[in-house]
Protein backbone atom coordinates (compact mmCIF):
# COMPACT_ATOMS: atom_id res chain seq x y z
CA UNK A 1 0.00 0.00 0.00
CA UNK A 2 0.77 3.40 -0.78
CA UNK A 3 1.39 6.13 2.00
CA UNK A 4 -0.34 8.89 -0.27
CA UNK A 5 -3.13 6.33 -0.67
CA UNK A 6 -3.47 5.17 2.71
CA UNK A 7 -3.53 9.14 4.17
CA UNK A 8 -6.44 10.18 1.39
CA UNK A 9 -8.17 7.05 2.45
CA UNK A 10 -8.06 8.55 5.73
CA UNK A 11 -8.90 11.82 4.83
CA UNK A 12 -11.71 11.14 2.68
CA UNK A 13 -13.64 9.33 5.71
CA UNK A 14 -13.54 12.12 7.86
CA UNK A 15 -15.87 14.43 8.77
CA UNK A 16 -15.20 18.64 8.82
CA UNK A 17 -15.27 18.70 12.84
CA UNK A 18 -12.65 16.08 13.56
CA UNK A 19 -9.76 16.71 14.81
CA UNK A 20 -6.60 15.54 13.50
CA UNK A 21 -2.84 15.43 15.43
CA UNK A 22 -0.62 14.50 12.77
CA UNK A 23 3.09 13.24 13.89
CA UNK A 24 6.24 14.89 12.73
CA UNK A 25 8.24 13.90 10.07
CA UNK A 26 7.31 12.85 6.28
CA UNK A 27 4.01 11.95 7.15
CA UNK A 28 3.29 15.21 8.21
CA UNK A 29 4.63 16.93 4.73
CA UNK A 30 2.56 14.01 2.79
CA UNK A 31 -0.73 15.05 4.83
CA UNK A 32 -0.24 18.72 4.08
CA UNK A 33 0.26 17.79 0.59
CA UNK A 34 -2.83 15.23 -0.44
CA UNK A 35 -5.11 16.06 2.76
CA UNK A 36 -4.52 19.35 4.07
CA UNK A 37 -7.81 20.36 6.08
CA UNK A 38 -8.34 23.28 8.79
CA UNK A 39 -8.97 20.29 11.70
CA UNK A 40 -5.44 19.10 11.25
CA UNK A 41 -2.81 19.72 13.06
CA UNK A 42 0.74 19.73 12.28
CA UNK A 43 3.42 18.28 14.58
CA UNK A 44 6.73 19.54 13.40
CA UNK A 45 9.23 18.54 16.27
CA UNK A 46 8.51 17.10 19.75
CA UNK A 47 8.96 13.49 18.12
CA UNK A 48 6.91 10.78 19.96
CA UNK A 49 4.43 13.19 21.46
CA UNK A 50 1.19 13.20 19.08
CA UNK A 51 -0.21 10.62 20.41
CA UNK A 52 -0.09 12.32 23.92
CA UNK A 53 -1.32 15.90 22.35
CA UNK A 54 -4.08 13.70 20.85
CA UNK A 55 -4.93 12.08 24.35
CA UNK A 56 -5.03 15.75 25.99
CA UNK A 57 -7.09 17.07 23.30
CA UNK A 58 -9.46 13.82 23.47
CA UNK A 59 -10.27 14.17 26.79
CA UNK A 60 -10.89 17.63 26.90
CA UNK A 61 -13.07 17.84 24.13
CA UNK A 62 -14.86 14.63 24.99
CA UNK A 63 -17.68 15.16 22.01
CA UNK A 64 -15.23 15.25 19.40
CA UNK A 65 -13.71 12.77 16.90
CA UNK A 66 -10.10 12.54 17.90
CA UNK A 67 -7.85 10.64 15.30
CA UNK A 68 -3.61 10.81 15.82
CA UNK A 69 -1.89 10.04 12.66
CA UNK A 70 1.26 8.71 13.45
CA UNK A 71 4.48 6.24 12.07
CA UNK A 72 5.88 3.45 13.51
CA UNK A 73 8.93 5.80 14.46
CA UNK A 74 7.01 8.10 16.42
CA UNK A 75 5.24 4.83 18.29
CA UNK A 76 8.09 3.43 19.16
CA UNK A 77 9.71 6.62 20.46
CA UNK A 78 6.67 7.15 22.79
CA UNK A 79 5.42 4.05 23.18
CA UNK A 80 4.28 4.99 26.73
CA UNK A 81 1.51 7.15 25.56
CA UNK A 82 -0.40 4.14 24.29
CA UNK A 83 -0.33 2.96 27.99
CA UNK A 84 -1.23 6.75 29.19
CA UNK A 85 -4.24 5.75 25.96
CA UNK A 86 -5.05 2.32 27.68
CA UNK A 87 -5.60 3.19 30.88
CA UNK A 88 -7.71 6.60 30.27
CA UNK A 89 -9.70 4.47 27.69
CA UNK A 90 -10.96 7.70 25.37
CA UNK A 91 -14.13 6.21 23.53
CA UNK A 92 -13.77 9.67 21.17
CA UNK A 93 -9.87 8.90 20.52
CA UNK A 94 -8.39 6.69 16.85
CA UNK A 95 -5.14 5.82 16.53
CA UNK A 96 -4.01 5.47 13.28
CA UNK A 97 -0.47 4.28 12.32
CA UNK A 98 1.18 4.02 9.19
CA UNK A 99 3.98 1.50 9.20
CA UNK A 100 6.73 1.93 6.37
CA UNK A 101 9.76 0.65 9.17
CA UNK A 102 11.99 3.16 8.12
CA UNK A 103 12.56 6.74 9.54
CA UNK A 104 11.26 8.25 6.01
CA UNK A 105 12.36 11.60 6.56
CA UNK A 106 15.82 11.10 7.78
CA UNK A 107 17.20 8.73 4.74
CA UNK A 108 14.91 5.48 5.33
CA UNK A 109 16.91 3.77 8.05
CA UNK A 110 14.99 0.90 9.46
CA UNK A 111 12.96 1.08 12.69
CA UNK A 112 12.50 -2.08 14.72
CA UNK A 113 8.65 -1.98 14.15
CA UNK A 114 9.60 -5.06 11.48
CA UNK A 115 10.20 -6.82 14.89
CA UNK A 116 7.63 -5.60 17.02
CA UNK A 117 3.56 -5.54 16.49
CA UNK A 118 2.52 -2.52 17.71
CA UNK A 119 -0.92 -3.33 17.22
CA UNK A 120 -0.23 -5.99 19.63
CA UNK A 121 1.15 -3.70 21.72
CA UNK A 122 -2.32 -1.15 21.89
CA UNK A 123 -3.71 -4.04 22.20
CA UNK A 124 -1.87 -5.49 25.25
CA UNK A 125 -2.51 -1.94 27.19
CA UNK A 126 -6.05 -1.76 26.55
CA UNK A 127 -7.29 -0.06 23.34
CA UNK A 128 -10.70 -1.35 22.52
CA UNK A 129 -9.48 -2.75 19.10
CA UNK A 130 -6.82 -3.30 16.75
CA UNK A 131 -6.28 -3.83 13.45
CA UNK A 132 -3.81 -4.51 10.94
CA UNK A 133 -4.36 -3.91 7.14
CA UNK A 134 -1.58 -4.54 4.42
CA UNK A 135 -3.98 -3.38 1.41
CA UNK A 136 -5.67 -0.59 0.34
CA UNK A 137 -9.11 -2.31 0.77
CA UNK A 138 -8.09 -3.82 4.27
CA UNK A 139 -7.46 -0.40 5.37
CA UNK A 140 -10.13 1.14 4.01
CA UNK A 141 -12.35 -1.23 5.97
CA UNK A 142 -10.82 -1.19 8.81
CA UNK A 143 -10.77 2.58 8.82
CA UNK A 144 -14.40 2.37 8.50
CA UNK A 145 -14.78 -0.48 11.25
CA UNK A 146 -13.17 1.63 13.72
CA UNK A 147 -14.70 4.80 12.92
CA UNK A 148 -18.15 3.08 13.58
CA UNK A 149 -17.22 2.42 17.29
CA UNK A 150 -15.93 3.39 20.26
CA UNK A 151 -12.19 3.92 21.11
CA UNK A 152 -9.37 3.91 21.75
CA UNK A 153 -8.90 1.89 18.46
CA UNK A 154 -5.51 1.33 16.63
CA UNK A 155 -5.64 0.50 12.72
CA UNK A 156 -2.28 0.14 11.59
CA UNK A 157 -1.59 0.22 7.90
CA UNK A 158 1.29 -1.55 6.43
CA UNK A 159 2.61 1.21 3.80
CA UNK A 160 5.64 1.08 1.06
CA UNK A 161 8.92 2.59 2.59
CA UNK A 162 10.66 5.48 0.11
CA UNK A 163 9.59 8.78 -0.36
CA UNK A 164 7.52 10.56 -3.01
CA UNK A 165 8.80 13.69 -5.01
CA UNK A 166 6.59 16.92 -5.02
CA UNK A 167 5.72 16.82 -1.29
CA UNK A 168 5.54 19.93 0.44
CA UNK A 169 6.34 21.58 3.76
CA UNK A 170 3.73 23.03 5.72
CA UNK A 171 3.23 26.85 5.31
CA UNK A 172 1.46 28.06 8.32
CA UNK A 173 4.05 28.91 10.98
CA UNK A 174 3.79 26.79 14.27
CA UNK A 175 1.97 29.81 15.56
CA UNK A 176 -0.52 30.34 13.32
CA UNK A 177 -1.13 26.24 13.31
CA UNK A 178 -1.95 26.69 16.78
CA UNK A 179 -4.73 29.65 16.26
CA UNK A 180 -6.37 27.72 13.92
CA UNK A 181 -6.90 24.02 15.08
CA UNK A 182 -7.53 26.30 18.22
CA UNK A 183 -10.07 27.26 16.50
CA UNK A 184 -11.69 24.10 15.16
CA UNK A 185 -10.84 22.45 18.24
CA UNK A 186 -13.16 24.67 20.24
CA UNK A 187 -15.96 25.20 18.24
CA UNK B 1 17.40 20.30 53.90
CA UNK B 2 15.95 20.29 51.01
CA UNK B 3 13.95 17.29 51.70
CA UNK B 4 11.32 16.99 54.17
CA UNK B 5 8.13 18.66 55.45
CA UNK B 6 8.22 21.54 57.38
CA UNK B 7 4.82 22.75 58.95
CA UNK B 8 1.45 22.32 57.34
CA UNK B 9 1.16 21.45 53.75
CA UNK B 10 -0.50 24.31 51.71
CA UNK B 11 -1.58 22.10 49.01
CA UNK B 12 -5.10 22.70 49.56
CA UNK B 13 -4.29 26.73 49.39
CA UNK B 14 -2.29 25.65 46.26
CA UNK B 15 -5.16 23.76 44.83
CA UNK B 16 -7.42 26.37 45.29
CA UNK B 17 -5.13 29.03 44.06
CA UNK B 18 -5.24 27.57 40.16
CA UNK B 19 -8.23 26.54 39.97
CA UNK B 20 -9.32 30.19 41.30
CA UNK B 21 -7.00 31.15 38.69
CA UNK B 22 -8.64 29.10 35.87
CA UNK B 23 -6.76 26.06 35.99
CA UNK B 24 -8.93 22.75 34.77
CA UNK B 25 -6.72 20.29 33.14
CA UNK B 26 -3.92 18.68 35.41
CA UNK B 27 -1.43 16.19 34.46
CA UNK B 28 1.96 15.20 35.51
CA UNK B 29 4.57 13.08 37.32
CA UNK B 30 4.59 13.07 41.32
CA UNK B 31 7.54 13.88 43.58
CA UNK B 32 7.62 13.50 47.50
CA UNK B 33 8.23 17.15 47.42
CA UNK B 34 4.33 17.81 45.71
CA UNK B 35 2.70 14.76 47.01
CA UNK B 36 -0.15 16.92 49.50
CA UNK B 37 -1.08 18.67 45.99
CA UNK B 38 -1.02 14.80 43.62
CA UNK B 39 -3.09 13.67 46.54
CA UNK B 40 -5.68 16.49 46.80
CA UNK B 41 -6.10 16.38 42.89
CA UNK B 42 -5.68 13.13 42.68
CA UNK B 43 -9.33 12.63 45.09
CA UNK B 44 -11.11 15.55 42.93
CA UNK B 45 -13.37 14.75 40.40
CA UNK B 46 -13.93 18.27 38.83
CA UNK B 47 -10.28 18.71 38.15
CA UNK B 48 -9.53 15.07 36.58
CA UNK B 49 -6.20 14.47 37.56
CA UNK B 50 -3.75 12.53 34.35
CA UNK B 51 -1.10 10.42 36.16
CA UNK B 52 1.32 10.43 32.95
CA UNK B 53 3.92 8.18 32.68
CA UNK B 54 6.63 10.77 31.11
CA UNK B 55 6.39 14.54 31.82
CA UNK B 56 7.07 15.04 28.36
CA UNK B 57 4.29 13.04 27.70
CA UNK B 58 2.50 15.23 30.06
CA UNK B 59 3.27 18.29 28.34
CA UNK B 60 2.19 16.82 25.01
CA UNK B 61 -1.53 15.56 26.87
CA UNK B 62 -1.17 19.25 28.23
CA UNK B 63 -0.86 21.10 24.72
CA UNK B 64 -3.84 18.87 23.58
CA UNK B 65 -6.12 20.19 26.36
CA UNK B 66 -5.21 23.57 25.73
CA UNK B 67 -6.18 23.44 22.17
CA UNK B 68 -9.33 22.18 23.45
CA UNK B 69 -9.69 24.69 25.67
CA UNK B 70 -8.87 23.93 28.87
CA UNK B 71 -6.18 25.93 30.72
CA UNK B 72 -3.51 23.07 31.80
CA UNK B 73 -1.01 22.60 34.35
CA UNK B 74 1.82 19.72 34.50
CA UNK B 75 3.77 19.32 37.46
CA UNK B 76 6.57 16.95 37.79
CA UNK B 77 9.93 16.71 39.93
CA UNK B 78 12.89 18.41 38.37
CA UNK B 79 14.34 15.51 36.91
CA UNK B 80 11.55 15.83 34.86
CA UNK B 81 12.84 18.80 33.20
CA UNK B 82 15.50 16.65 31.78
CA UNK B 83 12.60 14.89 30.07
CA UNK B 84 10.91 17.86 28.86
CA UNK B 85 13.43 19.71 27.48
CA UNK B 86 12.78 18.99 23.46
CA UNK B 87 8.85 19.17 24.17
CA UNK B 88 9.37 23.26 25.65
CA UNK B 89 11.30 24.07 23.01
CA UNK B 90 10.11 22.42 19.90
CA UNK B 91 6.27 22.00 20.97
CA UNK B 92 5.40 24.47 23.59
CA UNK B 93 7.65 27.60 22.93
CA UNK B 94 7.35 27.16 19.01
CA UNK B 95 3.68 26.79 18.63
CA UNK B 96 2.70 29.50 21.48
CA UNK B 97 1.40 27.06 23.56
CA UNK B 98 0.92 28.56 27.38
CA UNK B 99 0.99 25.46 30.23
CA UNK B 100 2.07 26.33 33.53
CA UNK B 101 5.07 23.89 34.74
CA UNK B 102 4.96 23.11 38.31
CA UNK B 103 8.33 21.93 39.48
CA UNK B 104 9.49 20.56 42.49
CA UNK B 105 13.15 21.33 43.38
CA UNK B 106 15.51 18.13 44.75
CA UNK B 107 19.02 18.55 44.86
CA UNK B 108 18.78 22.24 46.30
CA UNK B 109 21.55 21.41 48.52
CA UNK B 110 24.06 18.65 49.32
CA UNK B 111 21.94 17.35 51.71
CA UNK B 112 19.73 15.99 48.86
CA UNK B 113 20.18 12.09 47.46
CA UNK B 114 23.01 12.53 44.73
CA UNK B 115 21.03 11.63 41.89
CA UNK B 116 19.28 15.21 42.45
CA UNK B 117 22.69 17.43 42.59
CA UNK B 118 23.65 18.01 38.75
CA UNK B 119 19.81 19.13 38.42
CA UNK B 120 19.51 20.70 41.36
CA UNK B 121 22.30 22.70 40.61
CA UNK B 122 21.52 23.98 36.99
CA UNK B 123 17.47 23.94 36.96
CA UNK B 124 17.04 27.71 37.23
CA UNK B 125 20.04 28.14 34.54
CA UNK B 126 18.17 26.03 32.07
CA UNK B 127 15.35 27.80 32.77
CA UNK B 128 16.99 30.84 32.04
CA UNK B 129 18.71 29.41 28.77
CA UNK B 130 14.93 28.13 27.62
CA UNK B 131 12.98 31.72 28.08
CA UNK B 132 11.04 30.47 30.48
CA UNK B 133 9.88 33.09 33.20
CA UNK B 134 10.00 31.10 36.67
CA UNK B 135 9.39 32.29 40.39
CA UNK B 136 10.37 30.05 43.52
CA UNK B 137 7.52 29.23 46.10
CA UNK B 138 9.70 30.12 49.07
CA UNK B 139 9.40 32.76 51.67
CA UNK B 140 5.45 33.01 50.45
CA UNK B 141 3.23 34.29 53.41
CA UNK B 142 0.50 32.47 54.32
CA UNK B 143 -3.42 33.50 53.16
CA UNK B 144 -3.10 35.18 49.85
CA UNK B 145 0.49 34.57 49.32
CA UNK B 146 0.57 31.70 46.92
CA UNK B 147 -2.62 32.97 45.29
CA UNK B 148 -0.55 36.04 43.99
CA UNK B 149 2.23 33.50 42.87
CA UNK B 150 -0.51 31.63 41.14
CA UNK B 151 -1.78 35.27 39.17
CA UNK B 152 1.54 36.24 38.40
CA UNK B 153 1.94 32.68 36.63
CA UNK B 154 -1.90 33.02 34.78
CA UNK B 155 -0.85 36.52 33.85
CA UNK B 156 2.68 35.72 32.19
CA UNK B 157 1.07 32.52 30.09
CA UNK B 158 -1.64 35.26 28.80
CA UNK B 159 1.06 37.91 27.69
CA UNK B 160 3.33 35.48 26.27
CA UNK B 161 1.42 32.46 25.62
CA UNK B 162 4.60 30.37 26.25
CA UNK B 163 5.86 28.40 29.05
CA UNK B 164 5.99 29.52 32.88
CA UNK B 165 7.03 27.96 35.91
CA UNK B 166 6.64 27.96 39.89
CA UNK B 167 9.31 26.18 41.24
CA UNK B 168 8.45 24.34 44.96
CA UNK B 169 11.55 23.55 47.67
CA UNK B 170 10.67 20.97 50.16
CA UNK B 171 8.48 21.76 52.79
CA UNK B 172 5.23 23.35 50.53
CA UNK B 173 3.21 21.33 48.72
CA UNK B 174 4.16 17.72 50.75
Amino acid sequence: MNKLEAIKALTGLLAPEDLLVCCNGMIGRELYTVGERPANFYMIGSMGLGLSIALGLALARPGRRVIALDGDGNVLMGMNALASVGSERPANLYHVVLDNQTHASTGGQRTISGDVRLEAVASAVGYRATHRADTLDHFQAALRDALAQAGPVMVLGVVEGGTVKGIGRVKETPAELTARFSAEARR
Amino acid sequence: MSHGASGPSRAPEMLAALKGAGFDFFCGVPCSLLKGLVSLLEKDHDARYVSATREDSALGMAAGAFFGGKRPMVLMQNSGLGVSVNALASLHTLYEIPVLLLISWRGEDRSDAPEHWMMGEIMLPVLDQMKIPHRLLTGVAPGEGLAAQVAWAAAQLDATQKPVALIVPGGVLE
